[in-house]
């Protein structure tokens, strides 16, 4: 039974190699929180890696005593009555020591993280408002004057400051690469900061239990280089481009303005809806519904007609539109770059 | 029948605390079953919904905590401290029966949910409670969750309340003043000691979430705005109260698992408990951080680097009590002779794991790295190695320790060791793995995740060692059966034990000790330095002892209770009326009820 201990141990520490395998390569893990790429997660990351060693090493000294105490000293026949100690003083103020000493090599850089990481960007730093709705995300850039929904296009290499807070119920932005996680609470500002540190895709997701869908709030940071992102900007600042005469879009247009659509989205120009995200630009994201699906004809198809099927408990009821009318609305929401 | 429904017997209402438990234990191990049989697959997993994916975690959630592990440890209670300190019974008899009652209405009221769907006009069976164990607001508001759901879950908390308020009193007023002659605090078993001060934590933390609930309750039933922002209330007042009761609950849970711990190590290892006045002094002393360390459930909701670092620091203090027990114990096997019964196995078990748990809390008790794990599987990687790893292994240890005390039978040696392995084997590939999907970004409540976050492997395995601690609890449920076909063989002490619960026969006559023994020592039954062991009790008292007889009061008392919530649930005023004057009337026969029956 004792090889049965041991063997287990040696489980623990193989997946303990494990993990820092996995701090090396994390490429495919686009949510790990091993592959840091901004400031504020590459000092929490620092942070867990110090905790983790000094955890793997008292775990190997608590628990080889504990085995060499049950190999040692197994019942044998015929040996004496044990000694009845009761205890031994310098042993009990020794191991409250050590604890104590290690706990301040812990506490120490934690004080010093936890006011590094308090969320105050320095001067001049771009602001983004983070509001988190039952399950989407609304993004506003009150310097820039535009907005985004669910995904966050932010400059590389530029202080972030964000502030959120919620519509609804209790929200948690994360976004495990670049940082968090913070609540979104209504009625509160949270704010964290962050300035990340090289291009790319960064996935996130609620992390609040939101209700129904919480696993389905999810999100997407495109960190892009100034250029690209200005380019971006100047698009969202754009009124939605008017589809040409005669085209299917136009069609699509029509049937928008007649249908249920228009009394929870906004189309500038064209519709004032608040309750679900602004479709302004729609045709220009890369996933839909929460980045939930890629933004194709065929996921776009599927959640017009019925989207309580694909995100349960959304408001967004299921649309009764004939085939064209769904292809027409389809090809005007794509044509809104 | 009739003498098990109005029994007052503490022993007696230990085994009712028993099967209860036991039962619900089983039951929120299946709600677990279900959710880890879906997360085997990415994307939509096994098909079961969102709605009830969110309701499983919640019961699993409650259940566990409210229904199984506390009741646990409340069995144990019941049939061991009146033993252990020299009393006849528990200082409030009818009381005790009352809290098992009212135990047993509020779990089978929680789990009536699951089907009680059509009586609410709902389109499905069940209406269980889907917000979490942790009820957070605002989602918890009448605006966010309409229908019975939630109603179910705070008037269950309430009724549950009852129960282990009215224990707690009971049980302190037992320890502190039931005490045989000699039986000084200093001398009081380990697991005596751990359960008064598990007791004192009950009476202080459960008026906290009662008071919320009411809160709670206002803000459902009456349109009054405590935790809704929309009418200048604040969402994280809710979160506050919650984790003030919350937190202190843990160590409920975990305090009488050490002190079975503390118990079992050195009666198989022929020692005394090394170090038993620090063991002692380090549980208080758990008990007082325990008090200061709530927000540390809060981090990521933004309450500045001052109150960060205060609750960071009293966290990571807690690990300095908790370290020192288990060099204790460890100090308690060293030297020994030890021998390697299924319940020392469980015992030591509780050792190797919970130092796991303990340690990866370190790294959540660090702030700012707690804002990565924080409400990820990582989290939950954590509370499962404290709580199963912990509360639950040392239960066992517990059940496979008294088991021929409660009932005179051993349970199967062969097929505990059989339980022991495969429960470590599950609880290790179930829980480990959870590490990892958290630190890959697996956020925790979730019915879905897709496959490009990498996780599905970490979850199949999580899902494989969750199925088999069910084939092992199983084994286990099968070996508590099997004892009712066994001799009844047990001897008095069978374990050879120190304490006074071993100095009567297995198991004890109704009125436990022939005669109330003097107590000189920590360890009455084992001879020391400077003690003899205690003279062996008379096998026959030597006057009539008088038992008092049972009473059908604390029962009746105890149906109103889920009467009034009945009618809470349906809005319809005459039922809580009704249910009302069942505990008056109850209450009012209880108090005149003539003394002898």
């Amino acid at each position: 039974m004792l090889r049965g201990a041991i063997y287990f141990d040696a489980v623990r520490f193989v997946l303990a190699v494990l993990l820092l395998f996995l701090t090396a390569c994390s490429g495919q893990f686009p949510q790990s929180v091993f592959a840091p790429r901004s400031d504020f997660s590459t000092e929490l990351a620092g942070l867990f890696k110090g905790i983790f060693w000094w955890a793997v090493a008292v775990f190997v000294i608590v628990e080889s005593l504990l085995l060499i105490a049950l190999v040692r000293y197994r019942a044998r026949r015929g040996a004496a009555q044990p000694k009845p100690v009761h205890g031994h003083t310098a042993l009990e103020i020794g191991w409250t020591l050590a604890p104590a000493l290690i706990l301040v090599f812990i506490a120490v850089p934690t004080m010093r993280a936890i006011f590094a990481t308090a969320g105050h960007a320095p001067e001049g730093a771009l602001r983004v408002e983070v509001i988190g709705h039952q399950w989407w995300w609304e993004y506003r850039y009150p310097t820039l004057n535009i907005s985004a929904y669910n995904e966050l296009h932010l400059p590389v290499g530029t202080p972030i400051q964000v502030e959120m807070t919620s519509a609804d119920v209790n929200h948690s932005f994360w976004v495990p690469r670049l940082g968090g996680k913070r609540d979104l609470i209504q009625g509160r500002t949270n704010r964290i900061a962050f300035r990340a540190d090289s291009t790319g895709e960064y996935w996130g997701q609620c992390a609040e239990f939101c209700g129904a869908s919480h696993a389905n709030m999810r999100l997407r940071v495109f960190v892009q280089s100034d250029s690209v992102f200005q380019r971006w900007v100047d698009q969202q600042r754009a009124a939605p481009a008017t589809p040409a005469k005669d085209s299917p879009a136009e069609a699509g247009l029509q049937v928008f303005r007649r249908s249920a659509c228009i009394g929870c989205h906004t189309i500038a120009g064209v519709a004032q809806g608040k309750i679900g995200p602004d479709l302004s630009h729609v045709g220009g994201r890369a996933t839909i519904a929460g980045a939930l699906f890629p933004n194709t004809t065929e996921t776009l198809h599927r959640w017009i007609m019925n989207a309580p099927s694909l995100k349960p408990g959304v408001l967004m009821p299921p649309q009764n539109l004939s085939p064209q009318d769904l292809d027409a609305v389809i090809a005007y929401l794509q044509s809104l770059k | 029948m009739k003498s098990w429904l109005t029994t007052t017997d503490h022993k007696r209402i230990g085994l009712l605390y028993f099967w209860t438990a036991f039962g619900f234990f089983l039951i929120g191990g299946l709600e677990a079953l279900i959710i880890r049989a879906q997360l085997v697959r990415p994307d939509g997993g096994l098909g079961v919904s969102a709605e009830m994916f969110n309701q499983l975690f919640t019961m699993h959630g409650t259940t566990m905590i409210f229904l199984a592990l506390m009741p646990l440890s409340a069995a144990f209670f019941n049939y061991i401290i009146p033993l252990q300190i020299g009393a006849r019974d528990v200082a409030f008899p009818r009381l005790n029966a009352f809290s098992y009652w009212v135990f047993l209405l509020g779990g089978l009221f929680l789990n009536a949910s699951f089907i009680a769907g059509p009586l609410f006009g709902a389109d499905r069976l069940s209406v269980a409670p889907d917000a979490g164990w942790f009820g957070y607001a605002n989602l918890t508001s009448r605006q966010f969750s309409p229908g019975p759901n939630v109603d179910f879950w705070l008037l269950g908390l309430q009724i549950l309340g009852i129960a282990s308020l009215a224990a707690g009193f009971n049980f302190i007023v037992t320890i502190l003043n039931m005490r045989a002659p000699g039986m000084r605090m200093l001398r009081l078993p380990l697991f005596t000691w751990m359960a008064l001060i598990t007791q004192f934590l009950v009476i202080t933390a459960f008026p906290v979430i009662t008071v919320a609930l009411v809160l709670l309750m206002f803000d459902r039933f009456f349109g009054t705005h405590f935790f809704l922002p929309a009418g200048g209330g604040d969402p994280i007042l809710w979160q506050h109260l919650f984790w003030m009761f919350g937190h202190p609950e843990v160590y409920i849970l975990i305090l009488p698992a050490m002190g079975i711990v503390s118990e079992v190590l050195p009666t198989f290892s022929k020692k005394p408990l090394f170090g038993y006045t620090v063991v002692v002094y380090s549980g208080v002393v758990i008990a007082f951080l325990g008090w200061s360390v709530w927000s540390h459930h809060m981090f990521s909701t933004g309450l500045g680097p001052i109150a960060d670092s205060v609750f960071a620091g009293t966290t990571m203090l807690i690990a300095i009590p908790t370290g020192v027990k288990i060099f204790n114990w460890i100090g308690t096997l060293w030297g020994g002779q030890i021998r390697f019964t299924t319940s020392l196995l469980f015992a030591v078990g509780f050792i190797a794991m919970f130092i796991i748990g303990g340690l990866s809390g370190v790294t959540h008790a660090s702030a700012p790295s707690d804002l990565q794990q924080t409400d990820t599987y990582y989290v939950v990687a954590h509370i499962h190695y404290v709580l199963f790893g912990g509360t639950v292994l040392g239960l066992f240890a517990g059940m496979y320790y008294w088991w021929p005390k409660m009932t005179g039978r051993f349970l199967s040696e062969s097929l505990g060791k059989v339980h022991f392995w495969l429960t470590m084997i599950g609880m290790n590939l179930a829980f480990f793995p959870m590490h990892f999907s958290g630190l890959l970004g697996m956020p925790r409540r979730i019915y879905t995740y897709p496959a490009e976050l990498g996780v599905a492997r970490f979850n199949q395995l999580s899902t494989i060692g969750a199925f088999l601690i069910g084939v092992a609890t199983l084994i286990f449920f099968w070996n508590l059966l099997r004892t009712r076909w066994q001799p009844a063989n047990a001897p008095a002490n069978p374990w050879g034990g120190a304490t006074l619960e071993w100095a009567m026969s297995s198991p004890p006559p109704v009125y436990n000790f022939t005669v109330i023994p003097t107590v000189a020592s920590r360890l009455p039954l084992w001879q020391t330095e400077r003690h003899a062991p205690m003279v062996a009790l008379p096998a026959e008292p030597p006057a009539p002892i008088h038992v008092p007889g049972g009473s059908w009061w604390p029962m009746i008392t105890a149906l109103g209770l889920p009467i009034i919530a009945i009618g809470a649930l349906a809005h319809l005023i005459p039922i809580v009326l009704a249910g009302a004057a069942v505990v008056i009337v109850g209450i009012y026969r209880w108090a005149y009820e003539p003394f002898e029956m």
